[in-house]
């Protein structure tokens, strides 16, 4: 689906939802209340500037005092990759995001990602992993590095990487992996109208951060569950 | 990968009451040594893990050589190679013994 | 083993300096824990002797480590209750894999629960273990999230960063989450390495074997001047010691007020800076005299040169 789909689907009396420079912010009706929307389009590369400017957006939310959800859409590249970027302290402008919706979210406002492109590393990481639940949408194909960039590093032909891919959820690329790891919480059904099915996952987000045990339970990542909860019990005494 | 484990009888039990050391780190040309005090004190077994296969007989030689000069007796000996060289083995080895004998 | 034609590693393990004067880019990460507590109070939890190990890197035939390249566990640190978190930079350049996040993330979750006068995270990480890219990256999100809620609960989480691998990748914001940094100069905190900014848009763009360019783009020096760090320390145990004493004992709140003075930081500096094309420019306009002199700087001098500046309280974060 298309940003402009989307929005369709999400709100078809209408919307005040703006993109500009690849980032997405704005808002539009949800049942009786509102819903905010914000995020990157057309594969943005998520760099100081953007990342600044979408943070203001949520803090916005935040500031309005009300609980509108927020909806995080994610069709982007990786982090800018430059010199200035780094030169001015691109970790920080990345983290202050991430925590400005995890700010957004403590403070009632609950956060929902949708990733329906692509999405990479940091700017994945600043963005819909941020959020309490991350939905995708088919055809979506998030990724920390590409397979070419995998076999470059680690050294395997790319083949070997592509069968090994086949098996392996825990390094390939794509939606499914994602979904397998627990990091992608539940896909949507782009048939369907989006906006109760955004406001189904919204009623139903507990509190704990459960995107480990959906990695064990869907086989994405076969021990990071165990491993967390037997570190929590060691170390949590007194 | 290739994996082996040597077993081999001690004349005494190695000195020192530390239970457990580790020394060295997985990384390329070391490796990592853990030393557990679990096993009765006439007996040593170490068991390696290395992605440089074709190696055993080096292997081998390494930990007959490391039992006989420091009589490990009680140590169950763990190890994680990153392609060390065999007096870089050996080094670990020792210091990892050296380590086990200290009061706990 | 290798045959021995191979090159020899040298051998710092066992160096005899003692302990709170060991260089702290030479120490290991267990090195670090053990000389930066009181001693003997390091309580490790899923101990190398727990074997909790890689389920995936066997099938890249790789080495495994006993502790998947981190050190979890409680102490204290000037007899307050701490738990720790300390990476093994020379493990797979001490990326996040699934064990070694999911160690961290328990570590965090259970100080929710056990209320520690801080968390101590002991950074020396490229970012995500690539071969576990997806374990590894939720891992991150996880950490971060867990993080926030530890923080929003009153509980300081400090991250001390001078190891040889930087802090690169998630790596990087997840320092940025932290309540307060203490740096050093081999200390690198950026999202993208060098090399892959290299490997991506040309050496033109970024030359990664200019090593002055990727300290005075990346280091500690640079990051305590913008902001990025709360605070600069010499190359020992000793000097991280008392930053993480002192910074725990200010650290921010994560609530509106700091987000929303972060907010203002962050446009402020790419109002200030942002045309800029190198840090020594930076530097010039921060009012460093001689900014060419800086990366030769001592610690000692270095601190007198911030104490002499305006707008170094970088509070919010």
């Amino acid at each position: 689906m298309t940003l402009a789909d989307i929005l369709a689907s999400l709100f078809p009396a209408g919307h005040a939802v703006r993109v500009t420079d690849g980032l997405v912010s704005g808002d539009g009706p949800l049942g009786a209340s509102r819903l905010a929307v914000v995020g990157i389009a057309d594969r943005t590369a998520l760099g100081v500037d953007g990342a600044c400017t979408l943070s203001r957006h949520v803090l916005d939310v935040v500031q309005s005092g009300d609980r509108t959800p927020i909806l995080v859409v994610v069709d982007s590249d990786s982090q800018r990759m430059s010199r200035r970027d780094e030169l001015l302290g691109l970790n920080e402008y990345l983290a202050h995001l991430a925590k400005t919706l995890l700010l957004a979210d403590a403070a009632g406002h609950p956060t929902l990602g949708l990733i329906y492109g692509h999405s990479a590393a940091g700017a994945f990481i600043a963005t819909a992993l941020a959020t309490r639940v991350l939905a995708g949408l088919p055809g979506a194909d998030p990724s920390v590095m590409d397979l070419p960039s995998v076999a470059r590093v680690t050294k395997l032909p790319l083949e070997t990487l592509q069968a090994m891919a086949r098996d392996t959820p825990v390094f390939a690329p794509g939606l499914d992996n994602m979904v397998a790891a627990g990091a992608v919480h539940a896909v949507l059904d782009p048939d369907s109208p989006l906006g109760p099915q955004v406001e189904a996952l919204i009623g139903q987000m507990g509190a704990d951060d459960i995107r480990d045990r959906l990695g064990l339970e869907r086989g994405g990542r076969p021990v990071a569950h165990t491993i967390a909860a037997r570190v929590a019990q060691d170390a949590g005494g007194g | 990968m290739e994996t082996m484990t040597f077993r081999h009888a001690t004349q005494k039990p190695l000195a020192g009451t530390r239970a457990q050391a580790i020394t060295g780190v997985v990384a390329s040309g070391n490796l990592e040594v853990l030393l557990e005090r679990v096993l009765p004190g006439d007996a040593c077994t170490i068991e390696i893990a290395t992605p440089i296969e074709g190696f055993g007989d080096v292997w081998e030689a390494v930990a007959a050589d490391f039992v006989a000069r420091a009589q490990p007796g009680g140590l169950r000996i763990s190890i994680n190679d990153g392609g060390a060289r065999p007096d870089t083995v050996s080094l670990r080895l020792l210091q990892g013994a050296r380590l086990m004998e200290a009061d706990a | 083993m290798t045959g021995p034609n191979s090159s020899p590693i040298p051998n710092r393990d066992e160096r005899n300096a003692s302990p709170t004067g060991m260089s702290w880019y030479e120490a290991s990460a267990r090195q670090r824990v053990a000389a930066l507590l009181d001693p003997g109070t390091f309580e490790e939890v899923l101990g190398p002797e727990q074997r909790a190990m890689s389920p995936h890197l066997p099938l890249f035939a790789l080495p495994r480590a006993f502790d998947d390249g981190i050190v979890v566990g409680r102490g204290r640190l000037d007899g307050k209750a701490v738990s720790v978190a300390a990476q093994e930079g020379r493990f797979m350049g001490g990326a996040f894999g699934e064990v070694h996040g999911a160690k961290l993330v328990g570590l965090l979750r259970a100080a929710r629960a056990s209320r520690p006068e801080a968390v101590l995270i002991l950074f020396d990480t490229g970012g995500v273990r690539l071969q576990e890219a997806n374990a590894g990256e939720t891992a991150i999100a996880e950490t971060m999230r867990a993080i926030a809620d530890l923080r929003r609960d009153g509980v300081p989480v400090i991250g001390l960063i001078g190891g040889r691998a930087g802090c690169y990748g998630g790596g990087g914001l997840i320092a940025g989450t932290c309540s307060r940094l203490a740096v050093s100069e081999g200390g690198r905190i950026s999202v993208s390495g060098p090399e892959v900014i290299e490997t991506n848009k040309g050496a033109e763009e970024f030359d990664s074997k200019d090593r002055a360019l990727v300290w005075r783009t990346m280091g500690g020096k640079h990051r305590r001047l913008t902001g990025g760090a709360d605070a600069f320390c010499d190359d020992t145990v000793a000097a991280f010691r008392t930053a993480a004493l002192d910074l725990m004992g200010r650290a921010p709140a994560l609530d509106l007020a700091t987000l929303e003075a972060e907010q203002a930081r962050l446009e402020a500096r790419l109002a200030r800076f942002g045309d800029c094309r190198d840090a020594t420019e930076i530097w010039s306009r921060l009012g460093i005299d001689d900014p060419a002199a800086v990366p030769g700087l001592t610690a000692q001098d270095f601190d007198g040169l911030v104490a002499g500046l305006d707008g170094m309280d970088h509070d919010a974060r």
